[in-house]
């Protein structure tokens, strides 16, 4: 009895033994050097994965960074949106480099089409795809430049940052956002688009991307960007253009003081964060649609420390 | 004047659903069900209510109360279920036992995969197989059949036909010698044997299935490939040795080779998708089910030998593809 | 009689026909007062004006000329002043370039010749033929727009060895094409002619299915005059109509997936097209009307008209008795493939087949549930794919897995959203797939 025991044992630890030295001896011939420094750099990154930076995953991430660390010694052009500027000079320390510091970004939904301000005129049947819906036709409101609706951003959210306003049919970011892209590439219409959070999280921009003229934008849906010009004339630090009846603030150039909002017959510039305005302005101010200041206040609601921190020079 | 709606092409549907499908196998089990009540009284007719009920409350509950979905125990798939449930029990089990069956079915082998659609195993046959190896014992003591009209005496169990020449096999007997214990073809197409409710009319089975090839629920592919193997390769040892081996109309009409064919691998959800892959699927298990009944340890295997090709229906539908069309490359051109 | 009845072996479904306009004559409409005419009327790039705003123009006269290789000319299909050159509404919602015209009187170009005789001889050369298709503005009339012209010049080193002629109208309720065999059977076969010279062929088949044996025997009787013309008839089954169906279903001979007819030496025209082509080679009438087919179970007078290109839908409509009150959905086309509109404010285009009005609750689409594997989509599926399975790899965006599978094969039938118990929106999520698949492509080709 004793015996097949210890042939048992014998065998299988033989046997283990000589597996452990073929496994020793193969592993040793297919090692693959790699610089230890991705390891490293992997380590301090977020580990989402989502591909924000434009690379597939955070390891190929690391290894381009490494690899440009080291021919071309700069960083530019590198950037990791999720981790911002913390994961980026732990990056640079890791890689001996100096990282310029960059502003954070946030998703902005550029369109105030809720079901409210641009009523349904038509039933929408099927696929759950911004995609498929596009090319099908305009929208249940009409405008052809408008929110579906249908969600193609907030399936490729990786972050819980984007989530569809049933109420007004429109998506809400959150603070969660990360600035990773996702949902800028998924909607068709690219109405989303990334900008900067602001200090404090304050930022001014147009909620509307529909390049039809006034009239038209007008009847379709309330919030319209008319093309009126008057924004783009108070101005004034040149910061908004106008392009085919459409407003844009460029946010490097805005310094948020928002005269451009007061002036707009539709409303359709938005300003978030903000402190309710003094009542010194005489003149009779419109109230706001609903909708607009319902996405205020949900920004508003939850402002987070990362705000607070934001970069004063913005 | 309404809205108006827009939608992809196409505008029109073919009037066919869910529904109609399920409650089609649920008519296409109706001769079965006769049979059953007329030949084990008023105990198959609680062995159907109590599985179907169990299996609709199951359902529901799971759906409203831990799934907080939408309630669809009206689309009959949990009906379907309940019924085959039953059919694959024998008429005296225990009331409790065929509820644990109901919460096995429906609870573990179909919603905890995701509901209808969802599960890889046939919920009733998952459910027959944990029964059958839980309580082996009620499990395996059929009542012989009476007739309803001969009165309601209590019925005395017995073994079915594959258990007797599984023992009687087992125990160096021969065929020949065990040929008076057995039913004749007659007794077993109409179902007078031992067995589970619904498999032991082979004539209302086989109507069953016409219905639904008329209907178009099922298509020939699984039944006819999965007989055909049985045929064939029972036939094969039965030519070589009779004394030792059933013949392959006897392995055809006992047991639960018809129900099975007819109505559990037929199964849309754990069944391939694919003509080709069914083919093979129903040969599959054709051969695992004559395996486990001539060498295996339990006197019938067709729930075994579904349940494992089940298990390999994903590969099946990675390998078997349909035909393409324009996957050959193009016609030679004569040019005049 | 009418010989064998072919079709075609792979899939397939049988729809309710629902022909209520088949009985109904063609019918001309007048002259809209205003004529809309988009300049993105064919497959491929949109066309280029040519007149300006306060021009007069004439019936027949070019508005817009080709602005690429797949793209075609556009003539005025009435006459009066250009009211102004901007966006048009289409179908869908989106603005699109176009011409507006003021409509004054009907004066139509003087190179059109307006008798009623048929001519027969055929003058012109194969090239003439085809520079003449071109310059008419010729595109493919059963729905997809395909330029004629290009189709007639085979690729180098492609020899096209029949010619099929399309009769089959597959989709139900539409009739036009029904209509045209019947009382233009004559034109159609001398176009079918014109376009076997053009082709270099000797032999060319008319596939019409067999619920129009009026036509099949109309034909039968007429083609015994022209040499080479078979008419096939062929089993009622959905979607023979597309091409590579019909060629599988007239020839047995199956076009290799990705590949273009030609590749089994055929070029398939419409019936439709044939007759434009015989209007515009011996007439020398450029494409400015077609025969349209209005129709729906709540329309009091389902009709088949011959309308001027760019007249509003609303002009037709009254002249079906008006807009049931019950309408759910407008489509321009028939209910398998056709496309639903957004409103009636858009104007006929060249690919108009039809304009069905469907009641609400035929229109409805019922909730989605489980699929059930049932496979039925695989059965119907006329392409032999899978659609629960590419519907679920671009709803899950595993286009790459739609792609192996070969989504891009998938012609858009609708046979398998038909059919299915579950009715779930398949062909959406292969249109789907099949956008984002063409993009993938498209973007690896450029790299």
């Amino acid at each position: 009895m004793d015996n097949i025991i210890i042939i048992a044992v014998a065998a299988l630890g033989g046997l283990g033994l000589v597996a452990a030295i073929v496994l020793y001896f193969i592993a040793s011939k297919f090692k693959v050097i790699e610089d230890p420094k991705i390891d490293l750099v992997e380590e301090s990154l977020p580990s989402a994965n989502c591909g924000g930076c434009g690379y597939p995953g955070c390891r190929a991430f690391a290894e381009a960074t490494v690899k440009q660390a080291k021919d071309e010694r700069h960083l530019e052009g590198l950037n990791c949106p999720v981790g911002g500027n913390d994961v980026m000079q732990t990056v640079g320390k890791i890689l001996g480099l100096e990282v310029e510091q960059q502003a954070p970004l946030i998703a902005v939904v550029r369109c105030n089409g809720s079901k409210a301000n641009s009523p349904a005129k038509i039933n929408y049947e099927g696929a759950t795809s911004c995609t498929f819906a596009h090319a099908l036709y305009a929208g249940e409101g009409g405008c052809p430049h408008g929110c579906l609706g249908l969600g193609d951003c907030v399936v490729v959210c990786e972050f819980d940052a984007i989530h569809m306003n049933d109420e007004l049919g429109l998506p809400i970011v959150n603070d969660k956002c990360t600035a990773c892209n996702a949902c800028v590439e998924a909607c068709p219409r690219d109405i989303i688009e990334l900008r900067k959070k602001g200090p404090k999280g304050r930022r001014v921009f147009v909620s509307c991307i529909n390049e039809e003229k006034g009239g038209i934008a007008k009847k379709n849906c309330e919030v319209a960007c008319i093309g009126c010009s008057k924004c783009v004339k108070v101005c004034p630090h040149d910061a908004i253009t106008m392009d085919n009846f459409l407003a844009y603030i460029d946010f490097e150039k805005c310094k948020l003081c928002r005269d451009c909002v007061e002036v707009c017959p539709t409303n359709a510039i938005h300003e978030v964060n903000f402190k309710p305005r003094k009542p010194k302005v005489p003149k009779e101010e419109k109230p706001k649609p609903k909708e607009a200041s319902v996405v205020e206040t949900i920004a508003e609601a939850a402002p987070s420390k990362e705000n607070k921190e934001a970069p004063k020079e913005n | 004047m309404s809205m108006l709606t827009v939608s992809g092409s196409p505008h029109i549907h073919g009037d066919d659903s869910t529904k109609k499908i399920m409650y089609g196998v649920v008519y296409a089990m109706i001769p079965a069900m006769l049979v059953s009540v007329y030949y084990f009284g008023l105990d198959a007719l609680r062995v159907l209510l109590i599985a179907s009920v169990a299996c609709l409350f199951f359902e529901w509950v799971i759906q409203k109360y831990l799934i907080k979905g939408p309630i669809t125990i009206t689309d009959g798939s949990a009906l379907v279920t309940g019924i085959l449930l039953a059919f694959n029990v024998p008429s005296n089990l225990p009331t409790w036992m065929i509820i644990i069956g109901a919460l096995v079915a429906i609870g573990m082998a179909k919603m905890s995969f995701g509901g209808l659609g969802k599960n890889v195993f046939n919920p009733a046959l998952v459910a027959r197989v944990f029964l059958l190896i839980s309580f082996p014992v009620q499990m395996t003591s059929w009542p012989k059949p009476q007739a309803i009209i001969n009165g309601l005496t209590d019925a005395i169990t017995g073994p079915t036909p594959l258990g007797i020449v599984k023992e009687g096999l087992g125990a160096g007997k021969t065929m020949s010698e065990l040929a008076p214990e057995l039913p004749d073809y007659m007794q077993t197409m109409v179902g007078q044997m031992g067995g589970s409710l619904g498999e032991v009319s082979a004539i209302a089975l086989i109507l069953g299935g016409i219905y639904m090839l008329v209907r178009k629920i099922i298509t020939w592919h699984i039944p006819v490939s999965m007989l055909l193997t049985v045929v064939i390769f029972s036939g094969i040892f039965w030519g070589v040795d009779p004394e030792h081996y059933a013949d392959p109309v006897f392995h055809l009409l006992t047991g639960g080779m018809l129900l099975g064919a007819i109505f559990m691998a037929t199964d849309m959800v754990s069944s391939p998708m694919t003509k080709g892959g069914q083919l093979v699927y129903g040969f599959g298990i054709g051969l695992l089910t004559i395996l486990i009944r001539m060498w295996g340890a339990y006197p019938e295997g067709v729930s075994f030998a579904i349940l494992l090709m089940n298990a390999v229906v994903p590969l099946i539908n990675m390998g078997f593809k349909p035909k393409r069309f324009g996957a050959k490359p193009g016609v030679v051109i004569k040019t005049s | 009689m009418i010989g064998t009845v072919k079709t075609f072996s792979l899939g397939g479904v049988h729809p309710e026909e629902n022909k209520l306009s088949a009985n109904a004559p063609i019918e001309k409409i007048p002259v809209p007062k205003q004529a809309f005419i988009p300049m993105g009327q064919n497959l491929g790039t949109p066309s280029k004006p040519v007149v300006s705003k306060g021009d007069l123009v004439k019936v027949g006269q070019l508005i817009a000329e080709a602005s690429g290789f797949i793209s075609t000319n556009i003539h005025s299909p009435v006459s009066g002043k250009v009211l102004k050159i901007d966006d048009i509404v289409d179908a869908s919602g989106y603005k699109r370039p176009g011409i507006i015209i003021n409509v004054d009187g009907d004066e139509w170009d003087e190179s059109i010749d307006l008798s009623d005789d048929i001519k027969e001889d055929i003058e012109l050369d194969g090239k003439e033929i085809i520079e003449k298709i071109k310059e008419k503005g010729l595109v493919g009339m059963g729905g997809a727009t395909f330029p004629t012209y290009v189709k007639m010049m085979p690729p180098p080193g492609k020899v096209a060895e029949y010619l099929l002629i399309n009769g089959v109208e597959c989709e139900p309720y539409l009739t036009s094409d029904h209509r045209l065999m019947l009382e233009k059977g004559k034109e159609i076969l001398i176009g079918t002619r014109i376009l076997m010279k053009a082709l270099n062929v000797n032999k060319a088949i008319i596939g019409i299915e067999i619920n129009k044996l009026d036509a099949i025997n109309h034909l039968n009787e007429l083609a015994k005059k022209y040499e080479g013309i078979k008419i096939q008839p062929l089993k009622v089954q959905y979607p023979q109509g597309g091409e590579k169906q019909l060629i599988k279903a007239a020839l047995n001979r199956e076009v290799p997936s990705g590949k273009l007819p030609i590749e089994v030496g055929c070029v398939v025209q419409n019936v439709g097209t044939a007759f434009a082509v015989y209007e515009a080679v011996q007439k020398n009438k450029p494409l400015i009307d077609r025969v349209v087919t209005v129709t729906g179970k709540g329309v009091k007078k389902p009709s088949n008209f011959l309308v001027r290109i760019g007249t509003p839908l609303q002009d037709m409509i009254d002249a079906v008795e008006g807009f049931p009150e019950t309408t759910g959905k407008i489509i321009n086309g028939g209910p398998m493939m056709g496309k639903a509109l957004i409103s009636l404010d858009v104007p006929v285009v060249k690919g108009s087949s039809g304009i069905l009005l469907m009641e609400e609750g035929e229109s409805k689409r019922k909730p989605e549930s489980p699929c059930i594997r049932c496979s039925k989509c695989t059965y119907v599926c006329p392409q032999g794919l899978e659609p629960f399975l590419l519907s679920k790899a671009s709803k899950l965006a595993k286009f790459d897995m739609a792609e192996k599978e070969k989504v891009m094969d998938c012609i858009e039938c609708g046979s398998c959203q038909y059919t299915c118990p579950a009715s779930i929106p398949l062909l959406d999520y292969l249109r789907l797939g099949k956008t984002m698949v063409g993009a993938n492509i498209r973007n690896r080709n450029k790299k």
